[in-house]
């Protein structure tokens, strides 16, 4: 853990009982609805080691669904989180699930719309409220909602890098950590890049029509 | 600003003449680009909702959300000073009490500051406000201590862990412990390395101390364990301000608490399948509370 800031030590404020449990887990459902962009009708929590042994306890699963509701950690209403879903018809289950090697505080969200739309990403509370969105989809991602992040999904071949930072650079865009991931050589590739600003539509579209580029993806920052 | 160990904050405070909650600062700025005003004011926010999450548990009633395991332990300790004399004294008997207030607060999902975490977000507010009344300074004296705190949790942080899920309640508690020591001394006058001293004494002093959480609960024995946190960072703050030093500095305690955590089987790192919260009497709770 790089980069710590003396706010990730001494806060967030948040509703307890956990930071680990309560907060961590409604800024993971808060950023999987970000990530989803669609209205959320149905959502399956699947969790993890301690995180299903302990869930309920914590008040887990009413901050998980507090999140996907885009409730913020220190929020009052999150102990209301079950009734304010039902209110608003939206269908939750948690489910017990290994889901392999991943941080003992893990879950996986899969989220629907009303029109159909489903995505589904698994985040990691990491510690102190801090948290990781390990997976989007089935690709492997490092988020941490600390920093607004690109991600583009785009065929492993020499260039594609320079492609995306050139662009970046074009509009005066500051990197502040990059990452490289891929399935296997020559397959699909994906970079996640930690921005310090934000990126608007313009640059996506023409990071989008970059040649190689198969998809990008532009990830707010928490900023709680 | 590079900032991995104890001693580089030391080197910085001995080369600049500045006290570690002035490194924090600068730390921070640097690394958020924020100014100092904008940083300071932050703080003083999470301080002002440490305040208040003292006065919550002692003066207030939370509407509808309880504690599953035990109520008003605050109010019991208050009055059991008022009409008694204290056997550890009348500043770490309130200290306890304010502690065990902001526990109180924390399991009827109540709003504190995590620091580090919200399982141990007793110990720092109880440390520094006691602390703060016993030599009657004002709470921009307090702010300034958090930055002290925030940047010895930084450091346990980088070279061991924060997490009971990682490094047992000795990264929770026994953190917050070494956090508040460091910072007690710092408002005290003491030096930066007195302050470094008193962290090392306190994390010591806590060292192995596993998370075992009954019915995996923030309650039992979490609550109480910030009050004797608490009590353990102010007598290390003393034993610190006294003159005395750590045998064992403390980034080489804190490499050896990593190693603990690391070594700790995970039935005692979070999960409720250890220590007391597999005693009789703790899986009996358990049952209460959750059924079968």
């Amino acid at each position: 853990m790089e980069n710590f800031s003396i706010f990730d030590v001494i806060g967030p404020v948040m509703i307890g009982p956990s930071s680990s449990h309560t907060a961590g887990a409604s800024k993971i459902g808060y950023m999987a609805a970000q990530i989803f962009e669609h209205e959320i009708n149905k959502v399956d929590f699947y969790l993890h080691g301690s995180f299903y042994k302990t869930h309920s306890g914590h008040g887990t699963d009413r901050a998980l669904l507090a999140g996907i509701m885009k409730f913020k950690p220190d929020d009052r209403n999150i102990r209301y989180a079950f009734k304010i879903a039902d209110k608003e018809g939206i269908e939750y289950r948690f489910i017990e699930e290994d889901l392999g090697e991943v941080h003992p505080n893990s879950v996986k969200i899969v989220m629907y719309s009303k029109d159909g739309e489903t995505e589904q990403i698994i985040g990691s509370s990491v510690g102190g409220g801090r948290i990781l969105i390990v997976k989007i989809g089935d690709t492997d991602v490092e988020v941490d909602g600390d920093y607004s992040t690109l991600i583009t999904k785009h065929y492993d071949k020499p260039g594609m890098i320079a492609k995306v930072s050139t662009i970046l650079s074009k509009y005066k865009i500051n990197i502040a950590f990059m990452k490289v991931f891929r399935q296997m050589k020559g397959a699909n590739a994906s970079l996640i890049v930690q921005v310090d600003d934000f990126i608007g539509e313009d640059v996506i579209s023409t990071i989008k029509e970059a040649e190689g580029i198969i998809d990008v993806k532009f990830i707010k920052s928490l900023d709680m | 600003m590079i900032i991995r160990k104890a001693n580089d904050v030391l080197k910085i405070c001995e080369k600049e003449n500045i006290p570690i909650w002035e490194v924090a600062v600068r730390y921070e700025m640097a690394e958020s680009g924020l100014s100092r005003q904008e940083i300071v004011e932050k703080m003083g926010s999470n301080f002002l909702h440490m305040k208040a999450s003292i006065n919550a548990g002692l003066n207030e009633r939370q509407d509808g959300v309880e504690c599953k395991m035990f109520k008003d332990d605050a109010k019991k300790i208050m009055k059991y000073r008022e009409t008694n004399k204290p056997l550890s004294g009348y500043v770490i008997s309130k200290a306890v009490a304010y502690a065990l207030s902001v526990m109180e607060i924390n399991c009827s999902m109540g709003r504190v500051v995590a620091a580090p975490t919200a399982g141990a977000s007793g110990v720092l507010p109880a440390t520094i406000v006691s602390t703060l009344e016993t030599l009657e300074l004002g709470d921009d004296v307090g702010v300034n201590g958090l930055f002290t705190a925030g940047l010895v949790g930084i450091i346990i942080g980088k070279n061991a862990s924060l997490s009971g899920a990682i490094g047992g309640c000795q990264a929770e508690i026994g953190s917050a412990a070494a956090m508040g020591a460091a910072t007690a001394v710092e408002i005290s006058g003491g030096t930066p390395k007195m302050a470094f001293d008193a962290a090392a004494i306190a994390i010591k002093s806590m060292m192995g101390l596993v998370c075992d959480p009954v019915a995996g609960l923030v309650e039992v024995p979490c609550a109480k364990r910030n009050g004797m946190g608490t009590s353990n960072a102010l007598v290390a703050a003393d034993m610190a301000l006294a003159g005395i030093s750590s045998v064992i500095p403390f980034d080489e305690v804190v490499m050896a608490m990593h190693k603990v955590g690391r070594s700790m089987p995970g039935s005692l790192k979070e999960t409720a399948e250890g220590g007391v919260a597999v005693t009789p009497t703790g899986l009996r709770l358990k049952k209460e509370i959750f059924g079968e």
